[in-house]
């Protein structure tokens, strides 16, 4: 290894075209290893540097340990403060005589740190792995330095390195369009410039944008890169276009989920159930509870207690709607704004209630990891929870439409919808079809409540906040109208998300609210009215 | 729904109103401690109930008379409150915080240098009163006109009211609206001149309110007991026929909308002067929810009932919640299910002497999923 760095070293003196100085002249530079026991920065910046470019095999580790605050320095030489003692940084030995009290560690500020990332980059592209070397380029391209190029060239020219060309050349191109570069033909500027549109992003915008006012460069170059950068312009507002049309989306898909009950409940029963965001919060507070009893009897499901919480969701909250359909509503059908009192006083009752079991603070649901995070999707951000709420929102549609259509319940639930007396005289017993389809919504509001306990406060406050734009979804896309449903809260959603970033998200909604009122007094049933004799009365 | 059309309890609830109002200010005005003084707490109590009071009755005339169920009036207490509060701030002039008489506080705490366009003039009294009912009336206007005009009833009509009421919220919340964000209006110093905080102004307001709530009783009897109520009940219950022969319900049911509409911004303009604070959860959609079921307690369509509904409830959540807290929530929920299953006609059914049974005069007001293609 020793022999491999000697010669590495001597490559890179080739390389730098100084004279080729033979091995017992390093005697007269001052050792690095002792710049950095030094009390001052600008020893210790030149040790940094002339660690950085031995290509010795210890100095990266050296380096390494200073970063990590791990480098003590001694009157003798530096030591790195290992787990079981203190290791000579220049041999790589123990050295159990040196006090630890005797040692300070080694100095450094920001402008330390800044020459220590550099260095540090050059060893690794020289020594490190794929993974430090991809590392040590993505720096390069966001703090180009032209003193790198040589050790850049040298470690680009490695076959090893193949895999990793188009960054190579990006992280060169970066140096060689950044201040202080040596200056080389017109063309190779060109190429550079495109290397760094390639990349894209943020960071090559910024380097192109610098580029475009150096004068060291070609005019034809500096054009070039005015190009590019506007072309880039264009590609990230394309991007976050996107981004916004996916919060859009997001948005769309949560409106739906909790608007698709209420769709059941009052769109084909023409019932105002007011108490619907309530069965949303107790579906919430069901997947706080499932999260619990099994973290606390099965831990080994923890993590798929979210998807186990669904089923209890549903069954909770449909069985409390068909609770208060029992109970409450079915004396008032045929009285609209009875009903809606009505389950404005269960509403009440129910965050009362979960007030006095949970408490009035927000109880913690948490989000389990396979569902956490984000990943990149071009220039998108994907949040995963979204992602999968988009996806639960299209299947639960999807379950809900197969139910409605292939299934004898649905059957009869929309003839009951059509013609509540015909229905009755074919034997179908109106009744429990009334009670069956208040807990379908309901239930499907529990499912709601649980992917928004993963976005959303978990307090008994939360179906309030649900309440109003799940209605307006139901109103504006048209009673008993499932698409229309659908419509309604893409339009809202990506409306919404639309007029954000132009007027602000608060009068976005206001915005929003008044365009729905005006739109239900042109079209007072909605966009999708239903049609038929049966909805007249 | 049955309607009579004399009303004549409405008299004697007037008078009631009027006189325990004034003999209550009077009480007021003793000297403390004295048996039969009244402490200037119970004085604010009675002027919020008689303010509540009055937008109950705005509800009832909309609900009860026209078969509008307003999720959305609160928006106009608010208005008629925010209209009372801009004069009331300017009337503070140098003594706020900040010392500056041409800016309220707020807007100097947010680095404004002119006042906006729409606070010109608010320093003047009369201004204000325009402001009060004019912004209430112009805005009721505007969206009944829209409203009736396409027909929009019903459950739809009663989300937008929720959606308008809503949208207000969340407007005044903005601090950039230039009503005080989230804070709203407060530290009020005089009326007219007169201290807000003098016992006499309240024992005054309190009065005054009590005239007022009994004029407006009197003022709506008239009115429902006339020639118009009937015509009004008429398209309640068959709007369609109504229409058949020949009136126009979009402009029989925009008429009692604002004249509603006024008499909540009147509500709402006393509410302010008694209770010196207005904020943006005025316009909570809940507020207004909370105002229909006062009329539903009371017995909607008996004018009245309105006011009993409403100062019972407001009188049983001023126990509740000193008493038991926790609970009042369970006993409103809990008085919304009762009211709507066993006290269709509110307090008034009971205190008639012939329970009438509701369905023989009930006509469906909306799609009735029952009665469809009968």
């Amino acid at each position: 290894m020793r022999k491999a760095g000697l010669a590495f070293t001597l490559c890179l003196a080739l390389v730098l075209g100084s004279p080729c100085a033979p091995a017992g002249a390093q005697e007269a530079t001052p050792d690095p290893y002792a710049q950095l026991a030094s009390p001052h920065f600008d020893a210790i910046i030149a040790g940094i540097e002339a660690l950085g470019r031995s290509g010795d095999d210890k100095a990266l580790a050296t380096l390494q340990a200073l970063g990590a605050h791990k480098l003590m320095a001694g009157s003798e030489g530096v030591y790195i403060h290992a787990g079981t003692g203190l290791v000579d940084a220049r041999t790589g030995q123990q050295n159990a005589d040196i006090d630890p009290a005797s040692l300070h560690p080694v100095r450094v500020n920001n402008r330390v740190r800044l020459v220590l990332a550099t260095a540090r980059a050059e060893l690794l592209l020289a020594q490190g792995s794929r993974a430090e070397k991809h590392d040590a380029l993505s720096r390069m391209l966001t703090h180009p330095d032209a003193s790198m190029l040589p050790a850049l060239d040298h470690a680009s020219a490695d076959p090893a390195n193949k895999s990793l060309r188009s960054e190579f050349e990006a992280a060169r191109a970066a140096i060689l369009l950044s201040p202080g570069a040596p200056p080389v033909a017109l063309n190779e500027q060109l190429t550079a410039v495109s290397a760094i549109k390639k990349t894209g992003g943020l960071g090559a915008r910024s380097l192109l944008t610098r580029a475009a006012a150096l004068e060291a460069l070609a005019p034809q170059t500096r054009e070039a890169a005015k190009k590019a950068v506007a072309s880039i312009d264009f590609r990230l507002r394309l991007w976050s276009y996107a981004q916004d049309l996916f919060y859009g989306v997001s948005l769309s898909s949560v409106l739906l989920l909790s608007a698709m009950g209420l769709a059941i409940t009052f769109g084909v029963m023409g019932v105002i159930n007011m108490a619907h965001g309530e069965l949303m919060m107790v579906g919430a507070y069901t997947t706080f509870v499932v999260e619990r009893l099994i973290a606390s009897y099965i831990p080994a499901l923890s993590p798929f207690s979210l998807i186990l919480a669904l089923p209890a969701a549903f069954v909770v909250s449909g069985g409390l709607g068909i609770l208060i359909e029992r109970g409450v509503i079915r004396f008032l059908y045929g009285r609209p704004l009875e009903t809606l009192l009505a389950s404005w006083g269960v509403s009440l009752i129910l965050q009362q209630a979960v007030r006095s079991v949970f408490g009035p603070s927000n109880v913690a649901v948490t989000t389990p990891g396979w569902l956490g995070g984000a990943f990149a999707l071009g220039g998108l951000e994907i949040t995963t929870v979204r992602l999968a709420i988009f996806l639960f929102a299209i299947a639960v549609m999807a379950a809900l439409m197969l139910v409605l259509r292939r299934t004898p319940l649905g059957l009869h639930m929309r003839a009951v919808t059509q013609n509540r007396r015909m229905a009755a005289l074919m034997g179908i017993r109106t009744a429990r079809i009334d009670a069956l389809t208040f807990g379908l919504g309901s239930g499907i509001a529990g499912l709601a409540g649980v992917a928004v306990s993963q976005i959303d406060n978990v307090s008994p406050n939360l179906g309030q906040g649900y309440i109003i734009d799940s209605f307006l979804v139901v109103v504006f896309g048209g009673v008993g109208n499932l698409w229309g449903s659908l419509a309604a809260a893409l339009a809202l959603g990506l409306g919404g998300k639309g007029l954000e970033p132009l007027i602000g998200a608060v009068s976005g909604k206001i915005l929003l609210l008044v365009l729905v009122i005006l739109f239900i007094q042109r079209h007072p049933r909605g966009m999708f009215p239903m049609r038929g004799r049966g909805i007249e009365s | 729904m049955s309607t009579h059309f004399s009303f004549r309890s409405a008299r004697w609830t007037a008078l009631l109103v009027v006189v325990l109002a004034l003999v209550l200010a009077l009480a007021s005005l003793l000297p403390q401690g004295s048996a039969l003084s009244v402490s200037p707490f119970v004085v604010t109590l009675c002027g919020k109930y008689l303010s509540y009071a009055l937008l109950a009755l705005a509800v009832d005339l909309v609900w009860g008379f026209a078969g509008i169920l307003t999720l959305g009036h609160a928006a106009f207490f608010a208005l008629g409150a925010y209209g009372m509060g801009m004069y009331l701030t300017r009337a503070i002039g140098a003594r706020g915080v900040y010392g500056n008489a041409d800016l309220p506080d707020f807007m100097v705490f947010l680095s404004w240098h002119r006042l906006p366009w729409y606070w010109w003039g608010s320093d003047h009294f009369l201004v204000g009163v325009v402001l009060m009912l004019g912004v209430p009336a112009v805005l009721a206007g505007l969206f009944g006109w829209l409203a009736f005009r396409s027909r929009v009833s019903g459950v739809y009509l009663s989300i937008i009211t929720q959606a308008l009421t809503y949208a207000l919220m969340l407007a005044f919340f903005q601090n950039g609206l230039g009503f005080g964000g989230n804070n709203g209006l407060t530290g009020f110093k005089d009326v007219l001149g007169f201290d807000l905080t003098a016992p006499s102004t309240r024992a005054v307001l309190l009065a005054l309110t009590g005239v007022i709530l009994g004029a407006v009783l009197m003022g709506a009897r008239a009115l429902m007991g006339g020639r118009y109520g009937r015509v009004l009940v008429a398209v309640r219950d068959t709007e369609s026929r109504t229409r058949f022969l020949g009136y126009r319900p979009e402009q029989v049911k925009l008429v009692v909308w604002i004249v509603s509409a006024l008499i909540a911004a009147l509500g709402g303009a006393l509410y302010v002067l008694q209770i010196g604070i207005v904020n943006p959860g005025e316009f909570a959609p809940a507020n207004s929810i909370e105002a229909v079921i006062w009329v539903a307690v009371g017995g909607r369509g008996t004018l009245t009932g309105a006011v009993i509904g409403a100062v019972l409830v407001n009188f049983g959540k001023t126990l509740f919640t000193a008493i038991l807290p926790e609970f009042w929530l369970y006993g409103l929920g809990a008085l919304f299910l009762a009211t709507t299953l066993f006290l269709p006609n509110g307090v008034m059914g009971l205190l008639r002497h012939v329970p009438r049974k509701r369905d023989e005069e009930v006509t469906p007001e909306i799609t009735n999923p029952e009665g469809s293609n009968a």
